[in-house]
C-alpha cells in the first residue's frame, strides 16, 4: 500500500513514514533478490515436473496422431493397383493372418519421426512418435520424445529395436515403464505397418550399461534370432542413477492396408 | 527494491495492480520459454538412455 496523501494534516503525518518505507537499503534489496531466487527455483521445479511435462506430453502426442494418421491418409489414398502390377501384395478382403516377415525400412535421417508407439498399460491415448537418435534433439523436443538408439536394430527386424524415452519432464513418455506387466502389447505402426510386441520383462542395470542395446541384449557375442523391442529409461522416477530397461518380443506383424490390430484399432480411431 | 517499483508505476491503485500482474505474467512465460529450457539442458544431460550415446 502506498500512504494517500489527502490534505495538509495527512501530509505532516504521513510523510515521515512514505521516506521511510521508499528507502532502498543494500540489505533490503539482498533479501529481496534471496526471497525472489528462491521462489524461481521453486517455480523452475513446478515448471519441470508439471508445467513442460504436460504441455510436452500433449504437444508430443498431437504430433504422432499427425504422422500415424497421414500414413493412414497416404496408405488408402494409394490403394494398390488391383489385378495389374503386383499379385504379391495382400488384398485387404481375404485377410491371411500370416502376412510374412516384416517389413524393415531403412534407417531414417537423424532426429525423423519413423514410428509411433502405442502401449495400451500406458493409457488409451498414449502414442509418441519414435524418432532417430538419442540426442537431446529428440529427447527434449516438443514434436518427438522417443529416440531410436542409432545402429540397433528397425522395427520388425531380427535383432534389437532399442529406443529411449524420459521417465519424467519432457513429456515422460516412458513416465509408466514400471508398470508394464507379462504380455502387454507394444505396437509400433510405421508407414508400413503394425508390429506387435510383447512385454517380456525388465531389468535395471548401470547408466553404463550398453549390453542391453546388443541385437541380443546382454549377450553381445550372440546371433540374434528375435525381434526385440527394447525400452530404456531413467530409474528411480526423478532420478538418473539407473536405467529401467524393459524388453518385449515381435508377436507378429500386418501391413497398413489389413489395418490396426484390433486392440489398437479404436486407439487408432479415436486419435483423429 | 520491489517497494521502489511499486512507486514507479503510475496510475491508482487498481491500475497498479494490473500493471504487477502483466509484469509477473510477462516474467513467468519469458522464464518457461526461454530461461528455464536453458538451465533444463545443462542440468540434465541424457537421463534416459544407456551408454554415452
Amino acid at each position: 500500500m502506498c500512504p494517500q496523501a489527502d490534505g495538509p494534516v495527512e501530509i505532516v503525518t504521513k510523510r515521515p513514514r512514505r521516506a521511510k518505507s521508499g528507502r532502498v537499503t543494500a540489505v533490503g534489496v539482498a533479501g529481496e533478490l534471496l526471497i525472489t531466487a528462491s521462489a524461481l527455483v521453486l517455480l523452475f521445479l513446478g515448471w519441470q515436473l508439471w508445467w513442460n511435462d504436460m504441455i510436452m506430453a500433449n504437444s508430443q502426442s498431437d504430433a504422432a496422431s499427425e504422422i500415424s494418421q497421414d500414413w493412414i491418409d497416404q496408405d488408402t489414398a494409394t490403394p494398390e493397383p488391383v489385378p495389374t502390377v503386383d499379385p504379391a501384395e495382400p488384398s485387404t478382403t481375404p485377410v491371411p493372418v500370416d502376412f510374412g516377415a516384416p517389413i524393415v525400412a531403412a534407417v531414417p535421417a537423424n532426429a525423423k519421426a519413423f514410428a509411433v508407439l502405442y502401449v495400451p498399460r500406458f493409457g488409451a491415448e498414449y502414442h509418441r512418435s519414435i524418432a532417430e537418435g538419442t540426442g537431446h534433439d529428440v529427447l527434449n523436443s516438443n514434436r518427438l520424445g522417443i529416440g531410436h538408439y542409432a545402429g540397433t536394430q528397425m522395427p520388425g527386424e531380427v535383432g534389437n529395436f532399442a529406443v529411449a524415452a524420459h521417465r519424467s519432464a519432457f513429456g515422460g513418455a516412458m513416465h509408466l515403464i514400471n508398470e508394464l506387466q507379462l504380455g502387454d502389447a507394444i505396437y509400433v505402426q510405421t508407414a508400413d505397418g503394425y508390429y506387435t510386441y510383447r512385454y517380456r520383462d525388465t531389468e535395471y542395470v548401470a547408466p553404463s550399461q550398453v549390453q542391453v542395446l546388443a541385437s541380443v541384449p546382454n549377450k553381445p557375442e550372440g546371433t540374434a534370432v528375435d525381434r526385440i523391442i527394447t525400452l530404456t529409461s531413467c530409474n528411480p522416477l526423478l532420478s538418473t542413477a539407473e536405467r529401467i530397461i524393459a524388453y518385449g518380443v515381435l508377436e507378429s506383424w500386418q501391413p497398413l492396408s489389413a489395418g490396426a490390430p484390433a486392440e489398437l484399432a479404436p486407439i487408432i480411431a479415436a486419435q483423429g | 527494491m520491489y517497494a521502489a517499483l511499486w512507486h514507479v508505476l503510475p496510475g491508482p491503485i487498481w491500475v497498479r495492480i494490473i500493471l504487477v500482474l502483466i509484469l509477473v505474467v510477462a516474467v513467468l512465460a519469458a522464464l518457461a520459454t526461454w530461461v528455464y529450457p536453458w538451465i533444463d539442458g545443462i542440468l540434465n544431460s541424457q537421463e534416459a538412455t544407456v551408454g554415452g550415446a
